[in-house]
């Protein structure tokens, strides 16, 4: 970790150079050259999908026909606008987003906490909460496909032992989604839990000595150091656990196939059956583009936060 | 002590008080361990559970219990048997390879040229790499598919892996740390008469060392358990990858859940294996790299 925290810092000296006219084009002839491979496969890869994309969004671009089709102006995005399928798979998205997202912070930051007070058994804590980060999605989902398997799953007999009876988990619109969030919890915890992990040890610790020769309980330590020098890689885990939520596909698309009826498909299964199964590319492309502006909304929401913080410290 | 003794009756108290707080902080720790534990042992239940349905039998795996009757191998060769997931394996590891390899090149040779050489533009480029960052590789999967198939590129490794090589983000992580690095030895290495590329291969590539393994690693697990991509733009199973080709067999078992519960093990057993050898590089690379992604 130390290595990554002392690169973050970006250096000042390369900005207090002022560029001098005359030197600018010293380097220009082996700048080139170095930057040559990234920047050809950025802008073919990147940049040129991306402005493709965009043009795409305004013609009703088929999979199956070459060329961009007719024009359509703003004919897809009307279209998604008012299409109820859009709607209700954005709003997945955002309920998905919603069951994920609190459990996977606090839960996170209270495992990071416990084990960080943990003197010893560093290594089995990342062996149990982040080796299952590091699974393909498909060996996730057979694995919680057979736990959730309705009668005989691990947890249908398992909650029966103790008198309860479990819904039919992958099988049930209204349970559905919660079981897909109950496995993305298990399956994502790892990485905030690292995160919080490298929080945790940037706290010096004579501010707990000093508080606790103060008569601090632990609890209070927690509550006035902890939480409060932790805000910053709150608002980081927050942020990229939202954006990471939002992105949802692997989880639907192996366990539930957006189903049963749909109520499990996310805005990027809707992208994928309407692009890749209906083959109308151009509208996809439009329906992509809304959830870019998504991101981007959440993304700029979390630059704003992290500006202000940095004024208030 | 013997300070202690002589003072007067309060200090006496404050000592017996002391020993109270000390009691109680040995309990709150050993609550919190527990309390830790019990979770650690939970978050190990699946995968447990699978291996444990996986030396099964077929026919036992129906009993939910965690006692094994008649524990066999069996369900592990007929996967290795009846799949290709050994060709999968293969498909996965050059695809990953060939993107680890690429991005770590072409990251670190632009980072290179936009922390140390002067030119024009340069201002401009950096924000034009910045801005990469903010765009998610799930919003150009349409246009994509469409350049693929307009290169005749389709059921290749260079589509799954040509997008995955310009990283944003690795060459952001790769100039803040050439940034870091001091500039004497490239002054004394320039009066020697190197050139450029023989700096950045000789002197700052090895220096980079920690950042090299943190990108490579990133790039690494990300391509290897990529499922949307590769399963658009391979359809063939000759050359699928992990993720696709058990999205593909998902189904295929039926009941058959040991055999079900095995090809989940294998398709998980070599990322699992990299990671119980180099855990606290792996876990510093994805952490590390995913904090600025």
């Amino acid at each position: 970790m130390s290595t990554a925290e002392t690169a973050v810092r970006p250096s000042t000296e390369t900005r207090e150079r002022p560029p001098k006219a005359g030197r600018a084009e010293r380097h220009g002839r082996p700048a080139a050259a170095f930057l040559t491979p990234f920047l050809v496969l950025y802008l073919l890869f990147i940049i040129g999908p991306a402005l493709y994309g965009l043009v795409m969004s305004f013609f009703n671009t088929s999979l199956v026909q070459s060329g961009l089709g007719s024009f359509a102006g703003f004919g897809n995005y009307a279209e998604a606008l008012q299409n109820s399928d859009f709607w209700s798979s954005l709003w997945h998205t955002i309920w998905f987003t919603i069951l994920t997202t609190p459990p996977l912070i606090v839960l996170a930051f209270v495992f990071a906490l416990l084990a960080d007070r943990a003197s010893r058994g560093r290594w089995f804590w990342r062996l149990a909460f982040f080796m299952p980060f590091i699974l393909p999605s498909a060996v996730v989902a057979l694995i919680w496909i057979f736990i959730y398997t309705p009668e005989l799953g691990l947890l249908t007999t398992g909650l029966a032992k103790i008198g309860i009876e479990a819904p039919v988990w992958l099988g049930d619109p209204n349970w559905a989604m919660p079981s897909l969030a109950i496995t993305t919890i298990w399956w994502t915890l790892g990485f905030n839990f690292v995160l919080y992990l490298a929080g945790l040890q940037e706290i010096p610790r004579e501010l707990y000595e000093a508080s606790s020769i103060d008569g601090a309980s632990q609890w209070q330590q927690i509550r006035r150091i902890t939480v409060p020098l932790l805000g910053r890689t709150t608002t980081l885990v927050t942020v990229l656990q939202i954006i990471a939520s939002l992105k949802v596909f692997d989880q639907m698309y192996l366990m539930t196939q957006g189903g049963p009826n749909f109520a499990t498909r996310s805005i990027l299964e809707y992208v994928y059956d309407e692009g890749f199964t209906n083959f109308r590319t151009g509208y996809a492309a439009a329906v992509s583009m809304l959830f870019f502006l998504v991101v981007l909304a959440v993304s700029a929401i979390w630059f704003g936060i992290v500006r202000r913080q940095e004024k208030g410290a | 002590m013997t300070a202690s003794d002589i003072l007067e009756p309060t200090a006496a108290r404050r000592t017996v008080d002391a020993a109270q707080v000390d009691s109680r902080h040995k309990l709150f720790n050993r609550i919190c361990a527990g309390v830790l534990i019990a979770f650690a042992l939970i978050w190990l239940v699946p995968v447990l559970w699978a291996l444990d349905t996986a030396l099964k039998p077929n026919e036992e795996t129906t009993k939910t219990t965690w006692l094994i009757e008649n524990p066999t191998f069996d369900a592990f060769g007929r996967v290795l048997r009846d799949t290709d997931i050994l060709r999968w394996f293969g498909s996965s590891l050059t695809i990953a390879l060939i993107t680890t390899i690429g991005t770590v090149i072409a990251a670190s040779m632009a980072a290179y040229a936009l922390s140390r050489m002067r030119f024009r533009y340069r201002e401009a480029l950096f924000w034009l790499v910045l801005a990469g960052i903010m765009i998610p590789g799930q919003v150009l999967i349409v246009p994509q598919f469409r350049e693929m198939d307009t290169f005749n590129l389709l059921n290749t490794f260079w589509a799954v892996s040509l997008p995955q090589i310009p990283t944003a983000v690795a060459v952001f992580i790769f100039k803040q740390f050439f940034d870091g690095l001091p500039k004497e030895l490239e002054e004394v290495a320039r009066m020697d008469g190197a050139g450029y590329w023989r700096i950045y291969a000789r002197i700052i590539m090895p220096l980079a060392r920690p950042a090299v393994a943190a990108v490579a690693i990133f790039a690494f697990v990300s391509s290897w358990n990529d499922l949307l991509w590769p399963l658009l733009v391979l359809s063939n199973p000759d050359i699928m990858t992990i993720p696709v080709g058990l999205a593909t067999v998902q189904g295929a078992f039926g009941i058959r859940y040991a055999d079900t519960m095995a090809s989940a093990i294998l398709g998980a057993v070599p990322l699992v294996a990299v990671f119980l050898l180099f855990q606290r590089n792996i876990v510093e690379g994805i952490a590390g790299t995913g904090l600025k992604g």
